[in-house]
């Protein structure tokens, strides 16, 4: 008989080595948050690229330690140890503590943008790199923004070091924020022509298909600002079907959209605190209909009002377009979307707020080849998958009788697949016939 | 209107309520002393690793059960009476049924060790477990498991996601080697060791020690070892838990006996799931030694089946119980385990097999098929997934190994972007068997939807 080895490669232990490299990782970032707090002072301005890099660069260089070491502690899986006892995770004090301060600095941001001001200064020699001109507010903010979307696929890619689906999910949604909504918009102010976000298309980015944007890229782009009319025109009405058809809508939602970029990198610890409820359901899509009647309606009534020259409505309809910004832009995607992670999940505002996500659900569940399907009768009911559905969908109920999940606000983040124990769900892009599978 | 009565809340019992409303008005009451609200036992893990809360593992919200008009009783049935037709609960009230299903299912095994109801000793089933092992285990360091089975190793999990040392003692040469072929075994083994935790292999618990406070200190085993630890887990498999029905006219062996209808010997009692034994389909009394034995099936997806077909003979549709293509699942800390059809541990006569492991050492595939006529009889297959109807389909149609083989890519069910394996494999049984030149049919949309 044959001599079987039961030797393992490598036995996987936590030891001081790994323990004293996650302090100096978190020690980092400590050191990095409280150089914010100095920079806010006001001393950063006279040295503002060395404070630059204790402040980002320290945080940036302290995840990443804390983070890559991770891969020596324990075999590639997917560990979902003590997420419902953390208070970090589990909607205890510093989630509580965290869901303030992000909602804090998104007040900061929309209201009071100059106590920011000492921040904002410290992105200086970035955006004279990138943009050639001073830094302002919304700089800041893209710089955040970018950071923690990277420093977060980071956490992902190690995470889930076993799933190359997520691997490259997270790969792309960082390339995507960091060229499409960072360095390019960057790049188009440095050369003088209107700042263009290329992944972002109507009705997420309602200015978009606004008259007054028309009529400044026309005016102000040239060539350039046809293009990006096209550009958006072509995305909205042939690209957007065409890729939903084939792979549902988690071509845009978790593979390019910024929104759902942090969602799936920052705000992937976050994902078991939505609500699972079909209470929620019901809730979900009445509001994101309704949020995509009112962007549409708004939408209307300013071209109405452009074509008459403010006759037929007067500046009716600039004020419903100055309140769907204000009460949709910043109080519903902002503080509630993003400040609220640590609180409701991480994808409140795809899931309750996006217009986009709302026409992408109808094409995704109307006229689309994508499906999660159930492997058959292996499902045990123990509920991962709806638990780590950040859409708040309950998984299980249509996997345990071992039905295919067809449902509009499903992103296609594939994380019920990874957590499933049994090997039970698979992201499938099928032909239609037999979509909607048998109910047992 | 008739009333049933289910004595048992797990998935057996709330699966015969689901199937008899889905086509019957029949007054349901469910009755569990466990809990009130149906949960997923197989989750209990979870909930004590944090992956989840106790909300969580529970398959159906609060409210379908009062929307479907299935009462739920938390209360413990004491006695059956099957003249007057009534239950008695532990309150005293009676309740009377016009027909019965006893779906207790299990207890843990104990096997008479000395020390065995020390406290800091237990098995893991129930949520009353769940709740002991969360006492037992506050702020202790070791624990000694004894019984390579699937609870074993998911308790070991458990222990080890709590920073606990597990020392792991099994019976066998390598982890469950009961049921699985060697390889898959000593796979499975080198994943607990690469967890740093101790795998002792060859290795029986003789007794437990306690320290002055009764509480278990140490295990001995019958080597004469001397393993300190603080906590020991005790799981050696179930047995049926007919606690019930002992003294009364049920007829009982190692479970509640029935048919193939999963009929007990009472008219309009019926039992089914873990504490069922169903009786041989010649089963003579005269002749027992010659017959096929009865059979205990002690699994999620049995308890669900049988559920299902009792359902149908509760609603008058009489149908025999067929479990059909077996099949099984389980996940070894990272390692997900699938098998369709039947594989045996040692290879049986008139039987080959066709091992395939990845250089990892964390992803194999054994394919089991007929000397003679070669079709396949049975698939184990580890980090991997396949598809369910596909293989299912493959040993009803009995395909051969080399087509199974040329067509394995339809039945791969990882996610996507994920490596294949496939060309590997048949790689290596054209390299076992000379003469053999299989390829990989190219997969065609037609293929994919049949």
């Amino acid at each position: 008989m044959n001599i079987i080895q039961i030797e393992p490669f490598k036995v996987y232990s936590h030891n001081n080595k790994i323990e004293t490299l996650k302090k100096s990782g978190l020690a980092a970032i400590a050191i990095g948050f409280l150089f914010f707090l100095i920079s806010l002072t006001g001393i950063s301005s006279k040295q503002p690229l060395l404070f630059f890099f204790l402040s980002f660069g320290l945080v940036t260089a302290g995840s990443i330690l804390y983070f890559a070491i991770q891969v020596k502690e324990a075999p590639a899986g997917i560990k979902n140890n003590r997420i419902f006892f953390d208070a970090i995770t589990s909607r205890k004090s510093i989630a509580w503590i965290l869901g303030i301060v992000l909602t804090g600095f998104y007040i900061l941001l929309y209201w009071y943008p100059g106590t920011l001001q000492n921040l904002v200064n410290l992105i200086n020699p970035l955006s004279y790199l990138l943009r050639g001109q001073p830094a302002d507010r919304w700089v800041l903010y893209g710089t955040f923004y970018t950071t923690a979307v990277i420093i977060m696929a980071i956490r992902m890619i190690v995470k889930y070091r076993n799933n190359r689906y997520q691997i490259l999910r997270s790969i792309s949604v960082s390339f995507f924020q960091l060229g499409f909504s960072f360095i390019i918009p960057g790049i188009l102010v440095r050369l003088n022509k209107p700042e263009f976000y290329f992944n972002y298309f109507w009705p997420l980015k309602f200015q978009y298909l606004f008259p007054d944007e028309i009529k400044y890229l026309t005016s102000s782009g040239g060539a350039l600002g046809y293009f990006m009319i096209f550009w958006g025109a072509a995305m909205l009405i042939i690209a957007t079907p065409i890729l939903t058809y084939f792979f549902g809508k988690r071509w845009y939602c978790s593979w390019v959209c910024g929104c759902g970029g942090l969602a799936e990198t920052a705000g992937d610890p976050f994902r078991q605190n939505s609500d699972k409820s079909l209470k929620a359901w019901k809730l979900e899509r009445i509001s994101i209909h309704s949020v995509l009647v009112f962007v549409v309606i708004t939408t209307g009534l300013l071209w109405i009002n452009s074509a008459s020259n403010g006759k037929v409505l007067g500046s009716v309809s600039q004020v419903f377009a100055e309140w769907y910004g204000f009460v949709i832009g910043a109080l519903f995607s902002g503080i509630i979307g993003v400040g609220f992670y640590p609180i409701f999940g991480s994808r409140v505002w795809c899931r309750f707020g996006c217009p986009m996500a709302a026409t992408l659900g109808m094409l995704q569940k109307y006229f689309s080849r994508f499906r999660i399907t159930t492997n058959g009768g292996q499902c045990i009911s123990c509920g991962n998958c709806s638990t780590y559905c950040e859409m708040g969908i309950d998984v299980k109920w249509y996997a345990q009788r071992g039905q295919n999940i067809i449902r509009s606000s499903c992103v296609g983040c594939g994380i019920c697949s990874a957590v499933c124990p049994r090997g039970v769900l698979k992201l499938e892009n099928l032909p239609r016939a037999g979509r909607y599978s048998e109910v047992d | 209107m008739q009333h049933l009565v289910i004595i048992g809340n797990g998935i057996t019992g709330i699966t015969v309520a689901r199937y008899v409303r889905k086509q019957s008005d029949m007054r349901i009451t469910i009755i569990s002393n466990e809990s009130k609200y149906f949960f997923s036992r197989t989750a209990l893990m979870y909930v004590y690793m944090g992956h989840m809360k106790w909300e969580n593992i529970k398959p159906y919200e609060d409210w379908f059960w009062e929307k479907n008009h299935i009462d739920l009783i938390f209360a413990k049935a004491t006695a059956v009476d099957t003249d007057s037709k009534s239950i008695c609960l532990e309150s005293g009230e009676k309740i009377i049924y016009d027909k019965l299903v006893i779906a207790t299912g299990s207890h843990s095994n104990k096997f008479g060790w000395p020390g065995q109801d020390l406290k800091g000793v237990q098995g893991l089933y129930s949520k009353q477990d769940l709740e002991l092992l969360e006492e037992n285990t506050k702020n202790i360091h070791s624990a000694v498991i004894v019984g390579g089975g699937l609870i074993g190793i998911e308790l070991a999990e458990m222990l080890h996601a709590r920073d606990i040392h597990v020392t792991f003692l099994v019976r066998e040469k390598f982890y469950w080697n009961s049921i699985l072929p060697n390889e898959e075994a000593a796979m499975v083994s080198r994943h607990i060791l690469e967890h740093n935790m101790q795998l002792k292999l060859g290795v029986e618990l003789k007794e437990i020690l306690h320290d002055h406070n009764g509480r278990a200190r140490a295990v001995i085993t019958k080597s004469g070892e001397e393993i300190p630890c603080q906590f020991v887990g005790l799981t050696p498999g179930v047995h049926p838990n007919i606690d019930l029905v002992k003294n009364s006219k049920i007829e009982t062996n190692r479970g509640v006996l029935v048919n193939e209808y999963l009929e007990t010997n009472i008219p309009d009692v019926y039992s089914s799931g873990d504490c069922a034994e169903i009786k041989s389909s010649f089963h003579n009394a005269a002749n027992k030694t010659s017959l096929p034995p009865n059979k205990l099936e002690q699994l999620w997806y049995t308890g669900k089946m049988q559920g299902k077909i009792l359902a149908l003979n509760i609603l008058g549709n009489r149908v025999k119980y067929d479990r059909g293509i077996w099949y099984n699942s389980a996940k070894f800390l990272d390692i997900e385990y699938q098998t369709y059809g039947f594989v045996s541990a040692v290879p049986r006569e008139g039987e080959d097999s066709f091992y395939w492991e990845h250089p990892s050492g964390k992803i194999c595939i054994r394919l089991v098929y007929s000397s003679s006529d070669r079709s396949i009889i049975g698939v184990n297959v580890f980090g991997m997934r396949l598809r369910h109807r596909t293989f299912e389909s493959w040993i009803k149609e009995k395909r051969t190994i080399e087509y199974v083989l040329e067509n394995l890519p339809i039945a791969n069910f990882n996610p996507e972007f994920y490596k294949k394996h496939e060309q590997h494999i048949i790689d290596k049984f054209n390299l076992e068997n000379p003469g053999k030149n299989l390829s990989l049919r190219k997969r065609s949309l037609s293929n994919i939807i049949s």
